[in-house]
């Protein structure tokens, strides 16, 4: 049983690569996003809701299988591990604008007046008083996000990226061991996503310990 | 390469049938889901830890992995054990089980939400656990329920395509089909999002306006 294992591993190192890629892609579009939804523009505000309506709206297959099937025909030739980490990252940002948004928005509005009051721009009350505790409001939210970004990533084995579902396939296909191997990966997704809980905790009661002290309240 | 409208409408009617297979898969699955949902919660509020301990364990054992791979497991791996589902039912059975275990969670937390005292006051009137539940707390819980589901109905309904990866022709498949025998690949994955896009977003706004008429005789 343990000799599919080194296959099996290399896999899962695809789909952690794929995880933490496209992790970082979702985070930077969610912030520019679910502050763009917040913006006085229109323009920003109109661009953003659309994005996120787009793609939270269909399938993250098909969101895949456009970018991988399509792309191509208007010039935009992608590997597949590049489409895999956009059509992800572009997934779970849409999501996690949400995030972004209603976190910023569930901050008392006196934080806002206060910061006013004290002749701060609407930049530095953003920056200084408002984010850091939208941003522990967030983390629990954003811990659920990369979960499902780590299950969405089994999607890539159909557009040919070998993560560990592909392996999983592969191997299955060539020896027909399948309850041995789907055993296997499915323990390794539950503690890839263990992992992930476990993280979140962490970074939430660090941030959380440390956030007080540091912003001076 | 520019959009090929007439091949556009040519292919609408055999994406139209195979979009009612998809609708077709979604409703069968969130019926299983529905019903699995509310037992595994009953299950998880059990007072008996032999009995609450398991139900927790499969439930965030199900809810951790992907639907991918749970869709391969009984796809290839209860046939070793006799058990042979096709395609088509594989997936239903699939994403019923993945979804209820979401959906046990919205319908615990819609029953813990209920004042105790109802149970208390049911119990009073001399109704059965049973009774108490089926007549007093379930109908009370339901405004708590209901707006969720209709999220994991959503959510659901958009994991579909994942079944073309256990060869159901459903729409996603169809499309890929038709990209494969034409090499048009723009028009038919495109109509398979725009179709998607439409009935989710439809679908989020009915949500909204299901919200708002369950609360009214919560709040009155």
């Amino acid at each position: 049983m343990f000799e599919f294992l080194p296959i099996l591993l290399d896999g899962a190192r695809v789909t952690v690569e794929i995880t933490v890629a496209a992790a970082v892609i979702a985070v930077l579009i969610a912030f520019a996003t679910g502050l763009s939804r917040l913006s006085r523009s229109t323009a920003l505000r109109g661009v953003s809701a659309i994005y996120v309506e787009l793609f939270r709206g269909s399938s993250l297959l098909v969101q895949l299988f456009w970018l991988f099937f399509v792309l191509p025909h208007f010039g935009i030739t992608l590997t597949p591990f590049q489409t895999a980490v956009l059509g992800l990252g572009l997934n779970i940002g849409a999501y996690g604008s949400e995030v972004v948004r209603s976190s910023v928005l569930a901050v008392p509005s006196g934080q806002n007046a206060s910061g006013a009051a004290l002749g701060l721009t609407r930049f530095q009350v953003m920056r200084h008083i408002v984010l850091p505790q939208a941003l522990l409001r967030m983390l629990p939210l954003w811990g659920n996000l990369v979960i499902e970004l780590l299950k969405g990533t089994s999607l890539v084995s159909l557009i040919t990226v070998s993560d560990l579902t592909f392996r999983a396939y592969q191997l299955n296909q060539a020896t027909f061991r399948t309850t041995e191997i789907f055993t296997m990966v499915l323990v390794i997704y539950g503690s890839l996503a263990l992992f992930i809980v476990a993280c979140t905790r962490g970074l939430e009661r660090l941030y959380g310990r440390h956030m007080p002290a540091r912003e001076g309240m | 390469m520019r959009i090929d409208w007439i091949f556009a409408l040519e292919i609408l009617p055999v994406l139209a049938k195979a979009a009612l297979l998809t609708l077709g898969v979604t409703a069968a699955g969130f019926a299983i889901s529905i019903v699995l949902g509310l037992f595994l919660a009953l299950l998880r509020r059990s007072r008996r830890r032999a009995i609450a301990a398991p139900a927790a364990v499969f439930i965030e054992a199900v809810r951790g992995t992907p639907l991918l791979i749970q869709l391969y497991f009984i796809f290839y791996v209860l046939p070793e054990y006799g058990l042979i589902l096709p395609g088509l039912a594989t997936g239903i059975v699939a994403l019923g089980i993945h979804y209820g275990t979401y959906t046990s969670e919205v319908f615990r937390a819609g029953i813990d939400a209920v004042p105790k005292g109802q149970w208390q006051a049911a119990t009073a009137l001399g109704l059965t656990p049973l009774k108490a539940f089926r007549h007093i707390v379930l109908p009370q819980a339901i405004p708590a329920i209901v707006p969720p589901l209709g999220n994991y109905l959503i959510a659901m309904f958009k994991d579909t395509p994942l079944l073309s990866a256990i060869a159901v022709v459903e729409l996603m498949q169809r499309a890929k089909i038709i990209g494969s025998e034409s090499f048009r690949y723009i028009e038919p994955i495109t109509i398979v999002g725009l179709f998607f896009l439409a009935m989710s977003l439809g679908a989020s706004m009915l949500v909204r306006a299901l919200e708002r008429w369950v609360r009214i005789p919560a709040t009155g």
